[in-house]
Order: structure tokens, then sequence, then C-alpha cells
């Protein structure tokens, strides 16, 4: 007797349950291009990545399409960065699933979704003439552009704190001995301050001093990129000038003058550290200023950048990284397509170069002429111009050459961590390499 | 249909169901008519045989989520050069044996200890079986705090007495036995379950009879409770081998196979690949998984199962 209730809530549950399935159902299905009355609404989507700060810019930039174009909404999409969103974008596009617009990588990453099958020619666009040309060219694939920049440039080099410069009356240095003879320095001046930053917490930092270190190899050998994508010439990690990259990083942890919690600090942790003056110096990203902008706004301008330096001074330049890029997928169609395009333009308008000012963190210079950097643009944005405005800078390896190894962070965490010599890591990186070649089928490997 | 309709047939009451001993000459005939099977069979052939099936071919190929490009055994070849994979062997066949070794010693001991006259059993039982309920990513990251070099309890408990802080999980030459060490933690309720039903099965006249000959307690265990726990024995060493050979979900919540490569095991590396987009390639990974597995457990089985038939 008393299973027959129980018996009918299972009914209820299950009928629900299958009802909602229905529904998620029918709402996959529900994407298709209504085109037709022109005064309906249109509603595009977009996707971009899961990350705090990038959520709350792509949230500006939506209100403020949709302020200017009221017939348009906006769906915000987000999805992981790093290699799980490169697979995820992969798989939405040649399962044709992809948002109508999304927020991806330039250069390598962009070559690898295969941009002339899978997305849509933006190259008679108003705001393809105000691109940069080394942009244009890292978001284009045979003369066609596909991408519109969302974000700065920004450099891999050594950030440092210019406080502990000044009291110790240092001076920047142009190579690679100055750099070391420097961190002594600050070593014996006050052993509580950390000469040199490592943070392996988070992976991919360990990759800066080698994926930094280019501007200096293309100073020394303009064909370098070429040689290696080619597979022709010594072009290789095991071969000088590119070996220098792999013998730094684990130098100056044998030379004992990294933080002693190397191995599982975190890039926030160790931004903290830089900007609070408990460390002096730490090879990375400008884009990583940003979490000084939220944590220690106030030491914004205690923070400067030189370049990575090589060991000869007439080498020593600037490694730029381009910003990613805005994109439309060719599933898109209709009024889709036509609202797509406005936002795509939206974005490197006077108005979305404001929000990109105003919600975003200026790692460096625009990648278009439609967007200029705010008055209060913090200082070391001014160290970046002084390299660019003396040609002492070059684009990073990923924007001259489609191949990159997805081994390379953990390689040089063990040469980092000493338990694989330099010369070992630069022969696994060079096999690493010819994997990642022969999969993107390049000839000559 | 009609195919359907004959088939149903000798299963019908006039005649003699379906095992009786004149049928035995027409070979094993099932109960069950044969449309009653294609359900299963076609959801078996979608999703276990074709899987199995392609995934050999693409293991040959070399592929994209665009195209893909026939290349022989190139993947193989490319695999058995990946960097630090004889590390990943070595470290897949220490953790397989020093998990499966400790949880057999630790789940016999544990078991013993809860089957005899304890204060507290039923609650002790209960707490040695928690860790198996939990989810293994959560306990991972749970001891990824505990054990922070810098800023975990266990360390600064450590450093309160004066004790070496060793880097749990940032040593390269500690992180996999630390893993390990985890995983065991986690593993050993089922063990202890097992050799508990194995314990309790065994007949109480065998205690009687040893206690009145004068027989100690090592004796007892010796000569009465281990061999006849064989059986269970044999089941916790096949399943913890073949869960720590195969392991990957701890380790990748706790070390992503690092530092650099020292705690990576063949799973590991395979994930990695399919994370860089060589699909070709980690397959030809997995079918080479496939094959190692199976010709270590194998042999372990038919040895295992051999002693239980002499017994």
């Amino acid at each position: 007797m008393n299973r027959s209730p129980m018996r009918r809530a299972l009914v209820a549950v299950a009928s629900v349950a299958a009802a909602t399935l229905a529904l998620a159902g029918c709402s996959g299905f529900g994407g298709g291009g209504s085109s037709g009355d022109s005064n309906a609404k249109t509603t595009i989507s977009w996707l971009t990545q899961n990350d705090a700060p990038t959520v709350a810019m792509a949230k500006a930039m939506i209100s403020g399409f949709e302020k200017k174009y009221p017939n348009v909404t906006v769906k915000l999409d987000t999805q992981p960065a790093g290699t799980q969103g490169d697979n995820l974008m992969k798989t939405k596009l040649s399962t044709k699933t992809m948002d109508n617009v999304f927020y991806y990588n330039s250069g390598s990453l962009f070559q690898a979704l295969n941009p002339k099958t899978t997305m849509v020619d933006l190259s008679n666009e108003s705001w393809v003439k105000n691109l940069d040309k080394n942009f244009k060219q890292v978001v284009s694939a045979d003369g066609k552009v596909y991408g519109a920049p969302l974000g700065t440039t920004s450099a891999g080099a050594m950030l440092y704190n210019k406080k502990i410069y000044d009291k110790l009356g240092l001076k920047i240095p142009t190579t690679w001995a100055e750099f070391i003879a420097n961190s002594q320095k600050i070593k014996s001046g006050d052993p509580s301050v950390t000469p040199i930053l490592q943070s392996y917490g988070d992976t991919w930092t360990s990759q800066l001093l080698v994926l930094g270190d280019f501007a200096n190899i293309n100073k020394q050998d303009p064909n370098w990129a070429t040689d290696y994508t080619n597979n022709t010439g010594d072009a290789k990690y095991v071969n000088q000038p590119a070996f220098e990259g792999f013998q730094h990083t684990s130098e100056i942890v044998a030379d004992g003058l990294v933080n002693k919690d190397y191995a599982s600090m975190t890039n926030a942790q160790a931004m903290d550290a830089l900007a609070t003056g408990k460390a002096a110096q730490y090879p990375m990203l400008t884009g990583s200023m940003s979490t000084v902008k939220q944590d220690n706004p106030s030491n914004m301008n205690d923070i400067g950048v030189f370049a990575i330096p090589s060991p000869d001074a007439q080498y020593t330049s600037l490694t730029m990284w381009e910003p990613n890029a805005v994109y439309i997928a060719n599933t898109t169609t209709g009024d889709k397509l036509a609202a797509s395009k406005n936002f795509v333009a939206f974005v490197n308008s006077p108005e979305g170069c404001k929000v990109q000012n105003t919600t975003g963190s200026a790692a460096g210079p625009f990648a278009t002429s439609a967007c200029s950097l705010p008055s209060d643009a913090p200082s070391f944005i001014s160290d970046i111009q002084s390299y660019l405005k003396d040609d002492k800078a070059s684009p990073a390896l990923e924007f001259l050459s489609p191949i990159k190894g997805p081994n390379l962070e953990t390689i040089l965490i063990g040469v980092g961590s000493q338990s694989t010599t330099p010369q070992v890591g630069a022969q696994q990186y060079d096999q690493d390499v010819k994997a990642q070649a022969q999969q993107l089928g390049i000839k000559g490997w | 249909m009609t195919n359907a309709a004959v088939r149903i047939q000798p299963a019908s009451p006039t005649k003699t169901p379906g095992l009786s001993g004149k049928k035995k000459g027409k070979g094993l005939r099932s109960p069950y008519p044969s449309w009653f099977y294609i359900p299963a069979a076609v959801l078996y052939l979608i999703f276990f045989a074709l899987p199995t099936f392609s995934s050999f071919y693409f293991s040959l190929t070399r592929w994209t989520l665009f195209s893909q490009t026939f290349i022989g055994f190139g993947n193989y070849v490319q695999f058995f050069e990946t960097p630090a994979l004889t590390q990943g062997f070595v470290n897949t066949l220490i953790y397989g044996f020093v998990t499966s070794a400790a949880k057999v010693v630790l789940g016999l001991a544990l078991a013993l200890l809860l089957t005899g006259a304890t204060f507290g059993r039923g609650y002790l039982r209960a707490v040695v079986f928690f860790p198996v309920l939990v989810s293994t990513v959560g306990v991972g990251l749970t001891f990824k705090a505990l054990l922070d070099p810098f800023h975990g309890v266990v360390n600064n408990v450590l450093g309160f007495f004066n004790l070496p802080q060793p880097g749990w999980y940032t040593d390269p030459h500690l992180a996999l036995l630390t893993v390990a060490g985890v995983d065991i933690w986690k593993g050993v309720g089922i063990a202890t379950l097992i050799f508990m039903a194995g314990i309790v099965a065994i007949p109480s006249e065998y205690f009687e009879a040893a206690r009145v000959d004068g027989a100690s307690s090592w004796n007892v265990f010796r000569n009465i409770t281990l061999p006849l726990v064989r059986p269970a024995t044999a089941t916790v060493i096949i399943l913890s081998l073949i869960g720590g050979l195969r392991s990957f979900d701890l380790i990748w919540a706790m070390t992503n196979g690092g530092p650099g490569f020292s705690s990576d095991v063949i799973a590991s590396v395979i994930y990695k690949q399919y994370q860089a987009g060589f699909f070709g390639l980690s397959t030809a990974g997995n079918v080479i998984l496939f094959i190692v597995v199976t010709g270590i457990m194998l042999p372990v089985q038919w040895f295992l199962n051999r002693r239980e038939a002499e017994l």
C-alpha cells in the first residue's frame, strides 16, 4: 500500500527529467538563422575565456554594443584557456557548433584552427586598415585577414622592482653576465630579498627565459625562425644561440638566486612578492601586471621592464606578444553574420577602445591605431615603447612559426629543478618540436 | 519481424524448455529468443566494438580533428621516442607494485585488527572504509593543500617539532611516492573489506583446534589465517595492481605528472598527448598501454588462480 505514492513520485520525477531532456535537445537545435523581419531582434553568441578579468571586459563590451545596436542581443559563453580550451575550440569548429563570434589566440594557435575552412574572411572590413602590420600578419592566412585585436600587445621580459634597483644603485643590465652580477648584489645587499622569482606552481611560467629570449636569437640570426620551421640549418634548441635559454633556466636555480619555494609558488604570489619589494626581478609577461593592478594598485609604478639580456649586449632586445583576437565562425550567416561583423567592428571602434581601456589592463601598446592608451597608463609601458622606438624588439617565435612543442613548460621545470641537464632538456624539446611539426604536416620533417 | 516470430517458437510452452537433455545435441541453445539480444548487441557494437576497432585504425593515422592521414606505424615509432617515456614506464611499474604491496600488507593488518574483538569496531570499520567513498580528485586536491611544502598543515607541524620539511610533491625524487602514499590511504579500505570477508569466512573450528593444541597467535596467523585468505589476497592483488597500473586521476590532480616528468605514468603521458592535439599518437599510446597491462595481468592472474586451485 505505502509503495504506490512512492512509485507515483518516481514517475513524476522521471517525466520531469524526460521533459527537461527534451527541452535541452530543442535548445541545441535552436541556433539556426532566422532571417526576414528586419525589426526582429537578432541574437548572436560570443565565446570568450572564463578568467575573471576577461569576463568582466566581455560584459562591459556587450553592454556597450547592445546600447549602440538595440536590435541585437549578445549571449556570452565562456570556456577555459590553455590546452583544454584549444581542444574545445577545434571540436566546436569541426562539429559546426561554434559560437558566432569567438575570442582566441593569434599566431600559431590561430593557424592550427584551419582558418580557411572554419572562419569568415574579414579582409574588407573598415577596421583592417588600422591594424599594425605585425598583428595583421598573425591573424592572416593566405593573405586574408580573419581577426580583430582585443587587448594590447605585451612583452615577455624581466619585470623588476625599481625601488630595489634604486636603493642598491643598480643599472639596467644589457648582458646576461651583468644581470647575474646584479642578482648577486641583491642577494648580498639584503638576504631577505629574492633576487629572481620562479613560480613553477603555475607551470606555464617556467617558459619565459626560453620564449622571452627569442628576440635575442632573432637579432643574431634573422633567418632562425624560417630555418626552424623548415627543419634546415642549425636552428635547433640544442645549438646556440637558442640553447642559452635552457642554460639560463638551470643556472639561476643552481646559483641559488631564486626563491626557495620556486617549485610551488604561483604567478599571482610572485607578482605580489615583486610589487611589495620582497623580490627584485621576475621573468614574466607584462600581461601579469593586471594582477598587480587588482591586488597592489599603489605599487603599479614601482615595477619596470627590461629585455631578457643576451650574453652579448649588441643582441639584447625585447620579445613581444601580439594580443588575442575576435573571429567569426563560418557557420554564421544572414542577420547573424551582419550583427557579428558589427560586433567585431565595435571592438575596434572608439567606444570599444574605451571599454578596453577602462575595464582591461594595458600590458603594452595597442596593435591597432584605432585605439590609444589612456594618459594615466602605468610607467612600465613607456619602458616597452622605448625598445620599440629603438627597433630593439621582435615578435615571439609563436608568431613567426606555426610550431611550438606542447611539452616545453614540463621540460623546463625538469631543467629548472635540476632533475634534467639543460643539454638533455634541449634534446627533449627538439624531439617535441619534431612531433608537433609532423602533426601539423609541415614539409621537411 | 517474421524472423523473430519463428525464433520464439522453441520457448513456447508446448515444447521442452531450453536446457533439457535432448537439446544438447544442437549446442547450447539459449532460452531467450534472438531479438532479445539485439538491443544489448547494438549498444555493445556502437559503444564498445566500433570504438575499439576504429582506435586500432586511428592509431595508424596522423589525425587532427579536421583531417587524417594514414602513416602506418609512424605513431608507434614516435611514441617510443617521447621524452621521458622510459621514466613513465618505470614510474607506472613502481606505482602499481608499491601501492598493490602496501594495500595487501596494510589491508591484511587492518582486517585482522577489525575482525578481532576491538573496542569501537563498527566505528573503526567505517573510518577505514570512508576514504574509498570520497572523490579521487577531491582527495588529491585536499592532500595537495595539506602537503604544501611551505603553507601546508603537515610541514607546519613537522616544523614545530624541528623535523625536516620535505617538498612532498615538489621534490622530483619524492613526488611519485607521495602520490602513491595518498593512493594507499584512499584504497586500503577496499582491501581491508575484502580481507575481512576472507577472514570471517574461515571456519572457527580451525582456530579452536589450534588453541587446544596450544598454538601461539603468530602460529595461528601463519598457518591458518594466511593460507586460508589466499583467495582474498589474490583478489586484492589483482584489483589493486590493475588499478595501480592504469592509475591517472590522483596523479593528475596532485602533480600533473610533475615536477618535470618525475611522476609521469603512461596514462598521464598519453593524456598530455591528447591535450596537445596528437590524437593519432595518443591512440597508439593507448593501444600500447592495453598490451602492456594485459601482458602483466594475464600471467599474474594465471599464477594466482593456479595456486588457488592447488589448495
